[in-house]
């Protein structure tokens, strides 16, 4: 795992530089964790006062705005210098995430200030997935709290290592020892399964500068280093930093007909000038003849580094493909497990497909179950059927076509991903690959061949187009239209009409409700198992019933199932009559004709509504194909998108 | 108004060079920036349909438009440079603009408002906001608009202001160009998500985790060319509210009694030059400047006379287009 991308050469060029911040432990990144009264924009105020960061015109405005906002009583209030947001500073809590920059003699810094309160767990994981350690921050009052045991979790499972416990407000419980030392054996206890390697607890006041660079008079029983010591010299690189080779092409750069290299940042390990290299989607093999920069070729490049790769063979290796050693290669797989940190509003359920970015790939992928939530409090592991905002859980995912990958403890670089929403392009997830799905898993083979990829080769989604109308309003007539058109443009379809499956599979079926109801449940089947082998299904049904037509839609993914309403009234279906079917219904000769005493109950909502009292079915029909062929093109171009150019 | 600028001149002899200067050794940090925005420059070219570079001259563009020259090196960037001028800039800025385009041979757009122009818009006739809001926020959409551009590069830093500190390295706009700072996505690892709907477009600050010091210290080690009004000479400058503005040409209205100064001194920022504050300083060499950095005790926005319109005035601009 790399905590800090390993740099070449030059270790203090610009050392004696007061404020270069440029010594040999170069950058550290940290994220500061609490509860909304935990003091925390106090101590990354006080942070940035303390490091000469805060010039004194910002020192102005800000005795200005303590006076007009504070929460100090006339004091410098340290917090409105961090909480940026108009909204915020008004509701007094920091909404987001806020990058600061300080740094001292010895190192740089980069602070990622992330919000306490609950809801925004997302804001978190963002923070921690670019950071290298984290401040949790504990008022010595209030002890540990829910809070506290849920930023643990998060910052652990982002795979941040070493953590500080600041246990602030120390002047508010007379200087404690005692108190300070509890709460530090709690906190032990508590993390022992989080796999941290350093835990270290600092007494502070932030808002008095107790031990935050020089060490407090009034904690003479503390014997460690401040909180700026410690920061400034924490070794937070791991030996296994450099890991296997990784290469994510990020463009072919092709100046000209003689240069042919590959861009990109390297994600784990280094690589040398004559080192083998395989494309891992392709399984091509090459050496590196050059490695290219704007300030000269350079023998070797290491994690971290952004520079262009030459090969000695002409491979072809798009935007997207993984470079890597040839001995300690990456999975390419279409199955992994993966936690992932859910951070739509909308929940997740298994079957819908996003687009999953990962490295410089975007492939689509569905989420096909989720094992377990993960109760941050507890640790335990719950069965669950879906995710909610801010929900942690463990999932199966499976992509499109085969990405490369690692395993997120292995590299946090190729083992992370993102999910984004295909229709409205948000950002909904953050994921952490676990492990591949592999040949050892019994679903292996039931996935060889699924819908997805039987509709990719036929160019089109699966979908099914529900037609629902009185008798007479037109359904089969505009049905039949539709078809013709879509199999002009090139669409696999296939159609389900009442009459024919009733003289078949439905022949059981009489015309009360509950055979009614099982007609339109095994209608629904038959679509189903058809937009399994990924074909458009237009049905023609009647299904007068709304309880039906929802219980249809539940079995759909939530944008497979379009429900068109054919709508005419009731006396112009039975003056068109074309199967006579109203005229004998009126004689009493059919029992429970619908329109004729028995109810048709409109949708409430239908996905699409047309007018059929124009006695223009061509019309209708065009209607129906261009809805079809935006929901269609939608899933093409993210297919486009996905290809990686 | 969309034009592509004549190459004229030779790059001007700017930073005076310094014994230290140019070495090429970038430290650890540095380093570690400059990969980091390289990655990110390469995404945006990668991903996005049709990019745009935005010039401001000043010196963290010379930064971005150096480390864009890098990303793609040996090709040439695969996009061109804006510059939203609102008629007002330095006279040396846009002498400096239009040498490094064509020291660069890089396509250079320049945009001015010209209804704008035609309304008399200036700093001195309407104030520094309905300026700032008319000749540069309004400007940009319109150039943006233009141009089709679906991503626009500004070289913006989140050390600069508070606002700015919450804003995502890929930051996504409406086909409005709104900002909505409560509803940004989030961004992990460097997993930037690039999806865009047809009329939407994305800022990309590739700066966005260099401070200033970082951007001086850039300069000295990279050797880049920054406009000359960066280091201490004898100027013409008044004093008004405070602030010592540079007359710079013969539009500056002299209030009754005012007499402009021969002072040494020079700028922090640049912009709109009746906007922008001078200090006194002796600072003529990058060494000298990045000296005088490490013990100033004011901060560089001070000098913009746009930030002063009220606590959270940065804020609001954004929301409404502002870079």
């Amino acid at each position: 795992m790399s905590a800090v991308p390993a740099m070449p050469q030059a270790e203090s060029s610009t050392a004696g530089h007061p404020s270069s911040g440029d010594g040999a432990r170069g950058l550290l990144r940290f994220l500061t964790c609490g509860s909304v009264d935990d003091g925390k924009s106090t101590l990354i105020g006080r942070l940035l006062y303390e490091t000469s960061a805060v010039y004194d015109d910002q020192l102005t405005a800000l005795a200005d705005d303590s006076r007009r906002v504070g929460t100090t009583g006339g004091d410098i209030d340290f917090a409105l210098l961090v909480d940026g947001l108009e909204a915020e500073r008004e509701q007094g809590i920091t909404i987001d995430v806020a990058y600061r920059y300080f740094s001292t003699a010895r190192r740089s810094f980069i602070v990622a200030d992330t919000p306490g309160h609950e809801q925004y767990t997302r804001n978190m994981a963002t923070g921690a997935s670019n950071a290298d350690l984290a401040i949790l921050l504990i008022d010595a009052r209030k002890g540990l709290l829910t809070q506290t045991r849920r930023h643990s979790v998060i910052v652990s499972l982002l795979g941040i290592r070493h953590v500080v416990l600041a246990i602030n407000k120390i002047d508010l419980v007379g200087f404690d020892e005692k108190r300070f030392n509890d709460i530090v054996a709690d906190y032990r206890v508590f993390a022992e399964k989080l796999g941290f390697l350093g835990i270290e607890a600092i007494p502070l006041s932030a808002r008095f500068g107790d031990n935050i660079s020089t060490p407090s008079i009034s904690t003479p029983w503390y014997k460690g280093p401040t909180l700026l010591g410690h920061l400034e010299t924490i070794d937070v690189r791991e030996a296994g930093d450099d890991g296997p080779f990784r290469f994510p092409v990020q463009c072919v750069n092709r100046p000209n007909l003689d240069f042919r290299g590959f861009s990109g940042t390297v994600a784990g390990g280094r690589v040398r000038v004559g080192d083998a290299v395989v494309a891992a989607g392709s399984g091509k093999t090459s050496q590196v003849a050059r490695i290219v920069t704007f300030d000269g070729d350079r023998p070797e490049a290491r994690s971290g580094d952004a520079v262009t790769l030459v090969l000695e063979d002409e491979i072809d290796a798009p935007r997207g493909e993984v470079f890597a050693a040839t001995k300690h290669r990456p999975i390419v797989a279409t199955r992994l497990a993966a936690r992932l940190v859910w951070m739509a509003d909308e929940m997740l359920v298994p079957g819908r497909s996003y687009n999953l970015k990962i490295g410089t790939r975007v492939v689509p992928a569905t989420v096909r179950a989720i094992r377990h939530y993960l109760d941050v409090e507890t640790l335990a592991e719950v069965p669950v059927v879906s995710l909610g905002l801010n929900a942690i859980g463990l999932v199966e995912i499976e992509t499109l076509v085969p990405v490369a990958f690692d395993p997120y403890a292995e590299n946090n670089q190729t083992g992370a991903f993102i999910l984004i929403d295909r229709f409205n392009n948000a950002t909904v997830a953050a994921g952490m690959v676990a492990q591949p799905l592999g040949a050892t898993n019994v679903y292996r083979h039931g996935f060889d061949v699924d819908r997805a990829a039987r509709a990719a080769i036929k160019h089109q989604r699966p979908l099914v187009l529900w037609f629902t109308g009185l008798p007479g309003s037109g359904k089969s007539t505009i049905a039949n239209l539709v078809e013709a058109k879509l199999n002009a443009l090139g669409r696999h379809t296939m159609t389900l009409d009442g009459d024919s499956l009733r003289q078949g599979l439905n022949a059981d079926l009489g015309f009360d409700p509950p055979s009614r109801t099982e007609n339109i449940r095994r209608v629904g089947e038959v679509a189903r198992l058809m937009t399994e082998a990924g074909l458009v299904v237009l049905c023609a049904f009647v299904s007068p019933f709304r309880a039906d037509r929802d219980r249809l839609r539940e079995r759909f993914a939530p944008d497979e199932f379009v429900e068109i309403f054919v709508d005419a009234p009731p006396d112009l279906c039975a003056e068109r009559d074309p199967k006579g079917l109203y005229a004998q219904a009126k004689e009493g000769k059919i029992a429970a004709f619908t329109g004729i005493g028995q109810e048709y109950e409109p949708p409430l909502k239908p996905d699409l509504h047309l007018d059929a009292s124009l006695p223009d079915p061509e019309a209708l029909a065009n209607q129906v194909v261009e809805k079809v062929e935006t929901l269609l093109l939608g899933a093409e171009l993210s297919a486009e998108t996905s290809a990686g150019l | 108004m969309l034009s592509t600028e004549p190459h004229s001149g030779e790059i001007p002899s700017t930073a005076p060079a310094s014994a230290k200067a140019g070495s090429g050794r970038l430290s650890p940090h540095l380093a570690w920036l400059e990969a980091q925005s390289i990655h990110i420059i390469r995404e945006v070219a990668a991903e996005f349909r049709k990019p745009v570079m935005l010039y401001s001259i000043g010196k963290d563009s010379a930064v971005m438009l150096h480390l864009a020259r890098k990303a793609f090196f040996p090709s040439k960037p695969p996009f061109p440079l804006l510059h939203v001028d609102t008629t007002w800039k330095f006279r040396e800025m846009i002498a400096f603009r239009d040498a490094m385009a064509a020291h660069y041979d890089w396509e250079l757009l320049v945009h001015v408002n010209e209804e704008g122009l035609r309304r008399g818009v200036s700093p001195f006739a309407s104030g520094s906001a309905v300026h700032t809001q008319v000749m540069k926020t309004e400007a940009l959409k319109q150039a943006l608009d233009a141009g089709g551009f679906d991503a626009a590069f500004g070289g913006a830093r989140r050390d600069e202001e508070k606002s700015r500190a919450k804003e995502r390295v890929f930051s996504h706009r409406t086909a409005s160009h709104a900002w909505d700072p409560r509803n940004q996505r989030p961004e992990l690892w460097h997993l930037y998500n690039t999806q865009i709907a047809k009329g939407e477009s994305m800022r990309v600050f590739p700066l966005s985790n260099w401070t200033e010091r970082d951007v001086w210290h850039y300069i000295a080690a990279e050797n880049i060319p920054v406009v000359p009004l960066y280091f201490a000479a004898e100027r013409p400058v008044v004093e008004r509210d405070g602030a010592l503005i540079m007359v710079d040409d013969e539009r500056f209205p002299l209030r009754p009694g005012e007499q402009p100064q021969l002072r040494t001194v020079r700028f922090r920022t640049l912009g709109c030059y009746p906007l922008t504050g001078a200090i006194p300083s002796q600072a003529q060499t990058l060494e000298d400047v990045i000296a005088e950095l490490d013990s100033s005790s004011v901060s560089e926005r001070q000098g913009r006379v746009i930030d002063h319109d009220g606590g959270a005035s940065m804020e609001r601009k954004k929301r409404e287009g502002y870079f």
